[in-house]
This record gives C-alpha cells, sequence and structure tokens, in this order.
C-alpha cells in the first residue's frame, strides 16, 4: 500500500545500526525515486555496504526505518524482501560454483521458491527460454553447461547480475559490481548496467568516478555512518566537506 | 519436607549440598578448560578430549605405583609431580595429533569432528590393551583423603578442596596466557584474522599446535585430578564430552568467564536437582534445560556482536 | 539441455542400483542361512538412516549426530505395539497387574500409563513410528534452523539430544524397559514374528522399503530442491537472497532424514526383535554416520553400500578380533575423512569407472578414449 504522499520507491529515514557502541550508520535518510539510478560513494569504511546490509535484512538495525513502496522492510526476512521486489549483488562475486550456469539462474527464477513449489518444479519452456534470453544478456549464452566455479572473475560478476535480473526486481542493490574487472570486461559491464538500470531503481556502491558520472542520477556521500553531501555529481564534486574528506588528510 | 531436621543439620544439610555443587562445578571448570582453548580460539571440535584427560589419569596412576615402589619416602607429595608428568604427556600427544591430524582439517570443522572421534576409539583400545578393561583406582596419599571439621555437622573434604583449587588456579593460569600474555595475543589474532596475522610475522602454524597441545595438557591434569575423586576406566572420557562440549558451547565459544560462569549455572543446577529427584532425572532437566537456552540463545550466554 | 540431470539415475548409480537388487533379492537369500540372512536384515535397516545422511549431512551440509534418536523413536514405537501385543492378559497371568508389559510390573506399576494406550493400535502405530520422530525432528529443526545454528554446534547439540534421550529412557525404567529395551517381542497382529521365515519375509519388505526410500530420497535429489541443497552448502546467504527461506529447506531436509532413520528403527524392531537405548546412544549415532561417510557423503547408492559392508565388517571383525574392531573403526573415521572423503563412491567415480568404461570401448573397438578418461556423473564428484 503506497500513500499518496509518497512517490519515492524506498524511504530511509533515521537509519541507524550499533555494533557495541560502535555506530557504523548513523541516523542516515534517503529517499529514491522510481527509476532513479543512486550512487553511494564514501571513504573505506564510511558504512556504505552496511546501507545495502540493512536495507536488504543481511543485518538488523537498532533503530530507524525502511520503506520499499510503502512497506516496512526491517521486520521482514531476507527472501521476504527479495519477494516484495528488491535485489542485492555482493562485493565478492558470489555464484553457486557446484551448479551450471543454467542451474544457477533457474534458482533465481521467480517461481517454486517454497519447499514443496522446489519438490514439484518442473523445468518447462518458460523457465529455458528466461534462462537463455539472460544468458544472451550477460554474455553467457555459451557457458550454460559450465559449472559456476570454472568461470572467471568477471563472467561470475554477471552470473551474479544474471541472477538478480531472472528476479526481475523494481529495486537492484549493486556492491561494486566492476571491481576486479579488465578494461574490457568493465565497458561491457557499463554497457550492460546501463541497460538493464533502464526500467528500475538502483543503488550503486562504486568508486571508479568515471564510471560513477558515467550512469548516477544523484549521488549520496557517506562519511563515518552520516550523510555528508548529496546531490548531482557536478554538486557533491564541488562540496567543500566532500573535498576536505577526500582530500584533506 | 524438611520436618524433623534441627536448624543446625538443615545448615549443614544445604552447606554439605552447597559444597557438592561447588566440586561438580571445580570439575566442570577443569574438563570444560582445555576445550574452552581449543574450540573457542581455533573454532576444532576435538572429540577425543576425553580421552586425552583419562590418559592424564592413567599417568597419574602410573607416576602412583612407581612412587609407591621406587621413592615411598616422596609418596606424599607425588601428585603434583603426576600432575606434571600428566600435562606433559597429554600436551605432546595433542602436538603430535594437531601435526599428524588436525592441521590438515583446518578448513573442514565437521569433518575434525568425526576424525578426532576416531582417535577416540583408537585411544580407548589402547588404554584397554595395555590397561585392561576394568577400572583402576589411584591410590592417593593419606593427607589429601582426609577431612576438615567446620563445625560438629560440617565436615569438609580436603580433595574437594584441592580440586577447588586447582581449578582456581588452572583457570587464572588459562587468563594470563590467553589474555595477558604476547602468546594469547597472537592466539587471539589468528583466531580473527589468519592471513593477516601470518603476514604480520606470527607463526600461525606454531601458534596453533602449541595451542592444541596447551589444551590438550589441561586436559591431561583435569583426568590426573580426577583421580582423586573417580576411579579411571579406558571408555571414562567418553561420559564426560557431551557435558565439557556443552559448558563450552553454553558459556559462549571464545569467553573464558563464560565457561566458568555456564559451569557454575549448570552445575548447581545438576546439583540443587539432584537434591529432589533422582540422579538421571535431574541430569537430564539440566541438560535440556541447557540445549533449550542454545536452542533460543546460540550464541551461548557471553558472546560479542560483532560487524559482520 | 542438460540431458543427463535430468534422468532420476545417472548411469553409474542405475549400476550400482541394479547390482544392489541383485545381491539384495538374490545373492543373500540362496546363499546364506537364516541367520547370516537376518543379520544383513539388521544391516539394511541401518541403510535407512544412511540415505537419510546423504541428504542432510552431504547434500545439505547439515551433520547431525543424533540420527539414533530417530531411529530410536521409531523403533521404539514399533516395539510398544508389538509389546503390548505381547502383553495380554493371558500371557502375563502370573504378573502381580497381567495385561501390562513385564517390566512395567517389575517396577511396581499397576496401570498402562496414558501414552502407551494409542499403542495398541497398529494403524496408529504405523503412523507414529514416521510422525513422532518426524515431529521431534521438526521442533529441532525449527528452533535451530530459525536462528541459523548450523554446523558443528547443530553437531554438538543434537549429540546432546542422543544423550538426553539414553539417561531418560534409562532412568525411567518402568516406562521404557530401561537400559535392557523392550525385549520379548512376539506377534504382529497375530503373525509369529520369531519364525525363519517370518525373519525371512521380513528380510524381503526390509529390502524392499530399502528401495522406495532410495527411490524417495533420489527424487529429491534430483528436483529443484536438491540443487538448492547444494547451493545452500556453498553460498547460504546467496539463497536467501535468491529469495528462499533457508530455514524451511533445511527443516525439510532434516525432516526427511529423520523420517528415513524412523522407518529402518521400525523395521530394526521387527528384523531383530527388540529395541533398547544401545541403538539410541551417542556411540551408535555417530558410527551411523559413518556408514554414510564410508559409502560416500554425496552418493545414496554408495551410503547403502557403506551400511552394508561397514556392518559386514564389524561382525565379522568383532567375533573373530574383537580388539582389532575398534581399532579399525578408529582408523575408518580418520582415513575415510582424511585420504576418502568422497568414501567409496568417490573411490568408484575416480578409479573403477573411468577404467572399466576404457575396457569397455576397447572391447568395442570403438569409441572416445578422452570419454572414458571424465570421472563420470555429476553428483559422484569430489566436492570441497
Amino acid at each position: 500500500m503506497s500513500t499518496a504522499s509518497s512517490s519515492f520507491v524506498l524511504e530511509v529515514e533515521r537509519l541507524t545500526v550499533s555494533f557495541d557502541g560502535f555506530k557504523a550508520v548513523d541516523n542516515l535518510s534517503f529517499y529514491i525515486e522510481p527509476n532513479e539510478c543512486r550512487v553511494i560513494i564514501g571513504p573505506n569504511g564510511a558504512g556504505k555496504t552496511t546501507v545495502l546490509d540493512l536495507i536488504c535484512g543481511r543485518t538488523k538495525a537498532t533503530s530507524g526505518s525502511v520503506t520499499f513502496k510503502g512497506r516496512e522492510l526491517l521486520s521482514m526476512r531476507e527472501d521476504q524482501i527479495v519477494h516484495a521486489g528488491v535485489g542485492r549483488k555482493f562485493q565478492t562475486p558470489s555464484v553457486y560454483e557446484d551448479l551450471t550456469v543454467f542451474e544457477n539462474l533457474e534458482l533465481s527464477y521467480p517461481k517454486g521458491h517454497g519447499v514443496f513449489g522446489a519438490l514439484t518444479f518442473r523445468r518447462d519452456q518458460a523457465v529455458r527460454d528466461r534462462v537463455s534470453e539472460i544468458a544472451e544478456t550477460i554474455f553467457l549464452a555459451d557457458q550454460l553447461d559450465e559449472k559456476g566455479a570454472f568461470l572467471s572473475h568477471g563472467q561470475k560478476q554477471w552470473l551474479e547480475i544474471g541472477m538478480l535480473l531472472i528476479q526481475d526486481p523494481e529495486l537492484l542493490m549493486l556492491d561494486e559490481p566492476v571491481a576486479g574487472m579488465s578494461v574490457a570486461e568493465r565497458e561491457k559491464t557499463a554497457d550492460l548496467l546501463k541497460r538493464i538500470i533502464e526500467d528500475r531503481s538502483v543503488i550503486v556502491i562504486e568508486h571508479d568516478m568515471g564510471f560513477v558520472e558515467n550512469i548516477a542520477s544523484r549521488v549520496t556521500v557517506l562519511h563515518q555512518g552520516k550523510m555528508l553531501s548529496e546531490g548531482s555529481m557536478e554538486r557533491v564534486k564541488n562540496d567543500p566537506k566532500v573535498v576536505e574528506v577526500y582530500l584533506g588528510h | 519436607m524438611f520436618d524433623g531436621y534441627s536448624s543446625s543439620e538443615l545448615v549443614a544439610i544445604f552447606a554439605m549440598q552447597g559444597f557438592a555443587g561447588l566440586i561438580l562445578f571445580s570439575v566442570f571448570v577443569l574438563m570444560a578448560l582445555g576445550l574452552a582453548i581449543i574450540f573457542g580460539q581455533m573454532g576444532v571440535i576435538n572429540m577425543a578430549h576425553g580421552e586425552f584427560m583419562i590418559l592424564g589419569a592413567y599417568v597419574t596412576y602410573l607416576t602412583s605405583i612407581v612412587f609407591a615402589d621406587y621413592a615411598p619416602a616422596f609418596f606424599e607429595i607425588y601428585f603434583f609431580i603426576a600432575m606434571a608428568l600428566a600435562f606433559v604427556v597429554s600436551g605432546a600427544l595433542g602436538l603430535l595429533v594437531e601435526w599428524a591430524m588436525i592441521r590438515h582439517l583446518y578448513r573442514r570443522p565437521l569433518d575434525t569432528l568425526l576424525a578426532t572421534w576416531g582417535l577416540s576409539l583408537i585411544l580407548q583400545q589402547i588404554f584397554r590393551s595395555v590397561f585392561g578393561a576394568r577400572e583402576v583406582g589411584v591410590t592417593i596419599p593419606d593427607w589429601i583423603m582426609g577431612s576438615l571439621p567446620l563445625t560438629d555437622f560440617i565436615e569438609v573434604p580436603i580433595n574437594g578442596v584441592f580440586v577447588m583449587v586447582l581449578a582456581i588456579s588452572i583457570s587464572l593460569a588459562v587468563y594470563f596466557m590467553m589474555f595477558r600474555s604476547a602468546w594469547g595475543m597472537q592466539v587471539r589474532a589468528i583466531n580473527q584474522n589468519r592471513v593477516m596475522a601470518g603476514a604480520t610475522g606470527i607463526n600461525t602454524e606454531w601458534t596453533d599446535r602449541l595451542t592444541f597441545g596447551i589444551g590438550c595438557g589441561v586436559a591431561g591434569v583435569a583426568g590426573s585430578a580426577f583421580t582423586m575423586i573417580g576411579s579411571t576406566g579406558p571408555t571414562a572420557g567418553q561420559l564426560y564430552i557431551v557435558d565439557t562440549f556443552l559448558v563450552v558451547v553454553f558459556g559462549g565459544a571464545g569467553s573464558l568467564v563464560g565457561t566458568i560462569a555456564s559451569a557454575l549455572s549448570i552445575s548447581q543446577a545438576q546439583s540443587v536437582l539432584e537434591f529432589f529427584l533422582s540422579g538421571s532425572m535431574a541430569k537430564v532437566l539440566t541438560l535440556l534445560t541447557v540445549v533449550g537456552i542454545l536452542m533460543v540463545r546460540p550464541q551461548g550466554l557471553f558472546a560479542l556482536k560483532l560487524r559482520k | 539441455m542438460n540431458a543427463t540431470s535430468n534422468r532420476l539415475f545417472s548411469p553409474a548409480e542405475f549400476v550400482g542400483l541394479a547390482v544392489l537388487a541383485v545381491i539384495i533379492f538374490l545373492i543373500l537369500p540362496t546363499a546364506l542361512d537364516n541367520f547370516r540372512l537376518n543379520l544383513f536384515g539388521k544391516y539394511l535397516t541401518y541403510a535407512f538412516v544412511a540415505i537419510g545422511l546423504v541428504l542432510c549431512w552431504g547434500a545439505g551440509g547439515i551433520l547431525s549426530l543424533g540420527q539414533g534418536v530417530f531411529f530410536g523413536l521409531g523403533g521404539y514405537c514399533m516395539a510398544m505395539f508389538l509389546k503390548l501385543e505381547a502383553s495380554s492378559p493371558e500371557n502375563t497371568a502370573i504378573q502381580s497387574t497381567p495385561g501390562i508389559p513385564d517390566f512395567m510390573d517389575w517396577n511396581q506399576l499397576t496401570e498402562l500409563p496414558w501414552w502407551w494406550e494409542p499403542f495398541h493400535s497398529l494403524t496408529f502405530t504405523l503412523i507414529a513410528v514416521v510422525a513422532v520422530p518426524v515431529a521431534f525432528a521438526f521442533v529441532i529443526g525449527y528452533a535451530m534452523f530459525t536462528r541459523r545454528v548450523g554446523g558443528v554446534y547443530f553437531a554438538i547439540i543434537t549429540q546432546s539430544l542422543a544423550a538426553i534421550l539414553t539417561i531418560l529412557i534409562i532412568g525411567q525404567q518402568g516406562y521404557t524397559g530401561g537400559v535392557n529395551g523392550i525385549t520379548d517381542l512376539r506377534t504382529l497382529n497375530g503373525w509369529d514374528i520369531r519364525t525363519d521365515s517370518a525373519k525371512d519375509t521380513l528380510y524381503f519388505v526390509n529390502g524392499g522399503l530399502l528401495f522406495v526410500c532410495i527411490l524417495l530420497a533420489q527424487l529429491i535429489r534430483k528436483s529443484k530442491l536438491g540443487r538448492i541443497l547444494i547451493a545452500m552448502r556453498d553460498q547460504e546467504n546467496r539463497v536467501r537472497f535468491s529469495g528462499y527461506d533457508v530455514a524451511r529447506f533445511k527443516m525439510f531436509v532434516f525432516c526427511a532424514g529423520a523420517g528415513f532413520a524412523a522407518v529402518g528403527g521400525a523395521m530394526f524392531t521387527l528384523q531383530v526383535g527388540f529395541m533398547s537405548p544401545t541403538l539410541v546412544g551417542i556411540v551408535p549415532s555417530i558410527e551411523m554416520v559413518i556408514f554414510c561417510a564410508v559409502g560416500g557423503r554425496l552418493s545414496i547408492m554408495g551410503a547403502v553400500y557403506g551400511a552394508l559392508l561397514v556392518n559386514l565388517a564389524k561382525t565379522t571383525l568383532s567375533e573373530s578380533f574383537p580388539e582389532l574392531w575398534l581399532l579399525g573403526l578408529g582408523a575408518l573415521f580418520i582415513g575415510v575423512v582424511m585420504a576418502f572423503p568422497n568414501g567409496l563412491a568417490g573411490l568408484y567415480a575416480e578409479q573403477v569407472q573411468p577404467r572399466l568404461a576404457s575396457l569397455w570401448f576397447r572391447m568395442r573397438g570403438t569409441g572416445k578414449p578422452e570419454d572414458a578418461g571424465r570421472p563420470a556423473a555429476p553428483d559422484l564428484e569430489v566436492a570441497e
């Protein structure tokens, strides 16, 4: 139930998490609009990954609220958050190494997610077609029968992106999607990301400024768990507080 | 239910019951300390822990025979030598086992569990072949077997006091070793980040081996102390395994205070329940409660909340 | 697309299954006397547990050291029914309270405890044999898996449960038969289960049920649920963020394992004629794990062979060299973990199968030796 007053897809309000007194995220609020691509930047330890962990339920928040299309996420389990329409890609590629690319994608196909659904799941034509289509998008059409373990680092990143795409989430969260990639892979990935962010909201954590400028609609700068600055890339770049944090010491 | 007891008798009953609980507590602490080191700091499950204790007990048994035959003049103090020997022998076997087996399995904790179970079977059979299937009793010097009269009704057995003193001193020794020495810092550093610890110049392999050895050595001392309150048989080690693991897990792995607190609560619960119920039901209820609490609070009594 | 993984049994597994059927239903019954065949019937009941462990431990990564609990609960449910039938007032006329089991009478009980009453009914018993252990597994699984307890903690807790149940059964001898267990079982609905012919029949029932369980387990493994289990074992978090409630899948597979073990336990009671706490505790529970490990924790067929072979070795060795057996079993635990983590099935897939295949091609004078060199079916591969 989305309230009429809010046009935002995601509303993060006064979000705080503390680990034994240490506030990794401190009273953070930000809002994501439909089809927006938000990039979160900040120095190491600023709490970027923790913010994504909090939104997708991996870490439990101490206080605050996260509403996705009017639904409170903080009280939901990880899998419920996924079904609500939030997808998450991790920093290090995490694919199922013992399963083939096909099976990796098939597991993310949004059908048969209960115990008995999984027992009776049939690999029908619709599944095959959708998997092939996604495999095409992520440049892995020829590797469908390859086990995850035998893919290159870049291919694993793509596969994980593919696993998210097949879920068709309304909000996609990517944690350093181009880290550790070769220049060629990086360009291919940038292309891929540009295509897939078109019809959904995206939150990206990234260090590569060229890449950020290329894709961001708005940028949020975090520092020590707090919001330091927010706005267009141009505005943020010229914000003296940001310059201070990045260059000051 | 207390009809027919005078008040001084009641005081005596509670004092004795409390004291019995304290002895059980000391026994649990002794059993659990070695395991707390190995499991808490290395994450290794040593199913043969009980057999390392029994090894210490047999070493004590052998020492007592040697002293009785060759140095009867020093029999009164052989126990201290026996405990040192138990530490050395169990510790040495621990080093050997770590080198031959454990170090190959650090990344496979469940497999370590099975392999050390196999080790425990082999040790049991060796004990049986060498010392026979029957339990052996160790001759304890007379001064340990006496008791101290506190009041007219309350008598305190010296062996109980001895076990308690031992539990306290070994706990203190372990505490200083783990939390106040450079070596302890290395062990904890490895526990937290093995690669980084190695990169800062800590010899992780040797530290692991020594940690395992010391844990086994402490088990040996515990076994040595047990000869004062019970007899020693080849399969006695298996009886301790569940209690010991529950004490350590219940306390929260890696927390020495937790281990001691959990030993205290489990032993007191058990000895108080034993006053009202049969021994086996007291044990069932205590263990069930512990398991129940662990299901609700898997991290145990004392655990740090960490940033993942 | 993926033709092999859609088939229920890979060629290697199919051969293993066929050979097993021939051994169980043809060779053993003709070659062995009644006593030995009955003994093999007993081994078969352990194979049920091993199948369950392949699902939980091999596929799901959940090591339970408490399978004896489920084996025992299944077995005790069956034993209670048989005991009540054996304790008819006529049979127990000499007791001070006729009509109740003898051990209750010895312990001065004067009436049947209420929770024994429903076990007068065979239908209730047959349901309880599976339902009681599975319900118990569900409670444990629910408590532990929703709190994300796994690995060694789960192993230790299940082991503690095995210890607790043993102490409880031994301590409450008036209700459970104590350390001797429930013995002197006679008839099943009037059919005398002590005769040689009855034991033979039970052996075949046992074998048949085992094949049903193999089939069920294989169906689970080859379904998408089986692939989710493998995925969970490697990347539990990723499975969560693919939208699966990991705890439910673990509960399901743990309950399934408990169910298989329970059927084995009930068949044990029927085949061997008693049930006692020696089959419930820490030692039998962990031995059941080694049956599975020796055969191969990733292979259902392997686990069945493992259960049969280890038990055969146990009987043979402990009859002639009792000291050697414990040493051998200890060495087996260490050896299988350190040298052959995938057990006999792994050895077969890595060593035997390629040679068989190349032999086959050489005899046919055709074929591609490079194919023969590939180490076979995906489910037999080394996963470490």
